[in-house]
């Protein structure tokens, strides 16, 4: 009996010493859960399958995001990400007010079509007045205008193996080790087909600026900042997208956000 | 060293040994540790989510063009170099080492919290994301764990809601806790019944549903969270300050652990079995 307290004692007080030494030493012990292509982290990312699934049963596929007052917009949008892309072709398109912009929709479509933004425009549009959530913390209240996407998507006649929409945009990341890094993003059809979904084109009851996405930028109201695309070019259906960018679905889910985006 | 001392002391203090009573059931033991892995990497990662944006707002969004910030950690230039400040409800401090700027003099870092109170120790927001979410979900699974069971064996009823005899005997309970004196029963005192209602009904719920009510997927689903806690912005500022109040538990749980006999405390968490007062009146299953 005095032996076996004796060793419980012992690991009791070694346990402690272990615990309060881990502390004081600081977290560093923890950074390797920072190392992308870690195990450990890859377990503990699994959550945000899980995370996407429940939200996914729980919220309603139409389900609504809440849409505020004319009265709480009480400043402009924060513009965040790319402000004034520089490639080429965006320059190109920039020099000329937009004149020659097509949104393209492709992929697994039976019919691809491409748009002017004169033909957006004229379609049936819709305003809503929400919440930008970005993913650094901060909230803010915009008034969006452009033409919801699920349409879109419905006359281009999405093919049943789609299962995805990637978004692909004019601006430059940055310079990676394969070239220049454009961002995309992408989404599920039921983020596709969301009524809130716009191809938006107006911010605030103005064009929409260069700095929050000139000429059109995709609006999933149910979503963090990061999975709100500016400077879209084309709208692709695909049934992975394992081959664009480093694979994860979006710029910043290939440096290691989460693809949900909805938490 | 300090835990050669205790047992020591609680070894020769107490001659006319009490029982030795089972008193955490296996489950309790199990979550309690859950929680405690559990909350470790919720709260410094949590402090990495906040160092992405280290300012807290009133209402439903963040005043960039208006102030309706309670807290903000930043660093400015002085006439002596860069120095850390913290301003909170309209006052400002300096927190040079500690808010809004740490590290070495050589190398200042500009963040919310210093590196030793994150994970990981430097930015990435992404990976806190990761390990906040996980734990998230182990922390609400263990609890949910642990609701199920004590109200289907009594334990909350029992031994953690504070009844009207737990109240009669308030005062002579923080008397005594103020001296130290500790009495070592079957169930826990009036104070503890009191701290652990505080954290199992108002901090743990406040928490979970202010975490909650950040995600834009879930205000859709619940937009009624958004009214309850008067906004996203001013639930984040909640989840915030649910944070402090369990770091302030903690800190008193540590304290109290330490000053009511370690070993003993620690063996009732990790065995089940707690050495009782010598007056405690003894039953069966108790051990001498």
């Amino acid at each position: 009996m005095s032996r076996l307290q004796v060793t419980r004692r012992r690991f009791l007080g070694l346990t402690a010493a272990g615990a309060s030494s881990l502390v004081l030493a600081g977290c560093d012990q923890f950074d390797f859960l920072g190392d992308r292509d870690n195990r450990v982290r890859d377990v503990l990312g699994k959550a945000n399958d899980l995370t996407y699934r429940v939200q996914r049963a729980l919220v309603g596929d139409q389900t609504l995001a809440r849409e505020y007052s004319e009265s709480e917009i009480r400043q402009g949008q924060r513009p965040n990400g790319s402000r004034d892309p520089d490639t080429a072709d965006y320059l190109a398109l920039k020099a000329n007010d937009f004149a020659d912009y097509r949104l393209k929709v492709t992929g697994l479509v039976e019919t691809p079509a491409s748009y002017s933004l004169e033909e957006l425009r004229n379609m049936p549009s819709r305003t809503q007045i929400t919440r930008h959530d970005c993913v650094e913390g901060w909230s803010c209240i915009a008034k969006w205008t452009g033409t919801q996407l699920g349409p879109l998507l419905t006359a281009a006649k999405v093919k049943p193996n789609a299962r995805f929409i990637v978004f692909h945009c004019y601006d430059d990341m940055g310079t990676g080790l394969s070239g220049p890094e454009l961002y995309y993003e992408s989404c599920d059809l039921v983020d596709g087909f969301h009524p809130q979904t716009l191809v938006a084109y107006g911010l605030n009851g103005q064009t929409l600026p260069i700095a929050n996405g000139a000429p059109v930028r995709v609006r999933i109201e149910r979503a963090l900042g990061y999975k709100q695309p500016k400077y879209v070019h084309t709208i692709e259906l695909v049934d992975g997208f394992s081959q664009y960018g480093r694979g994860k679905g979006g710029y910043w889910e290939d440096y290691g956000y989460d693809w949900y985006g909805g938490i | 060293m300090a835990v050669d001392t205790a047992e020591t002391r609680s070894e020769t203090g107490d001659p006319g040994k009490g029982p030795l009573v089972y008193r955490q059931a296996l489950l309790t033991r199990i979550t309690h540790w859950t929680w405690a892995v559990a909350l470790f990497f919720m709260l410094l990662s949590g402090l990495q989510i906040f160092n992405a944006h280290p300012a807290l707002y009133i209402g439903q969004e963040s005043g960039f063009e208006y102030d309706n910030a309670v807290l903000a950690m930043y660093a400015v230039n002085s006439d002596n170099g860069p120095v850390g400040q913290t301003r909170a409800f309209g006052r400002t401090f300096d927190t040079t080492g500690l808010f809004g700027m740490s590290g070495s003099n050589d190398r200042p870092e500009f963040r919310g919290f210093p590196s030793w109170a994150t994970i990981p120790s430097y930015q990435d927001l992404a990976t806190g994301r990761v390990v906040h979410f996980f734990f998230g979900w182990v922390l609400v699974a263990a609890l949910f764990l642990w609701f199920l069971s004590s109200l289907v064996n009594g334990h909350i009823r029992r031994d953690v809601i504070p009844g009207p005899e737990d109240f009669r005997a308030l005062p002579g309970d923080i008397a005594d806790h103020a001296r130290l004196r500790f009495h070592h029963g079957r169930s826990y005192n009036a104070l503890q019944k009191l701290a652990y209602s505080v954290v199992f009904f108002i901090l743990f719920p406040l928490i979970i549903a202010t975490g909650l009510t950040m995600s834009p997927g879930i205000d859709a689903a619940f937009p009624w969270l958004l009214d309850l806690f008067g906004g996203r912005q001013t639930a984040r500022t909640i989840h915030f300050s649910m944070m402090t109040l369990l770091v302030l538990f903690f800190v008193v749980h540590i304290v109290m652990v330490v000053a009511a006999g370690p070993l003993n405390e620690l063996r009732s968490m990790v065995t089940g079995w707690y050495r009782a007062s010598p007056d405690t009146s003894r039953r069966e299953g108790d051990r001498p």
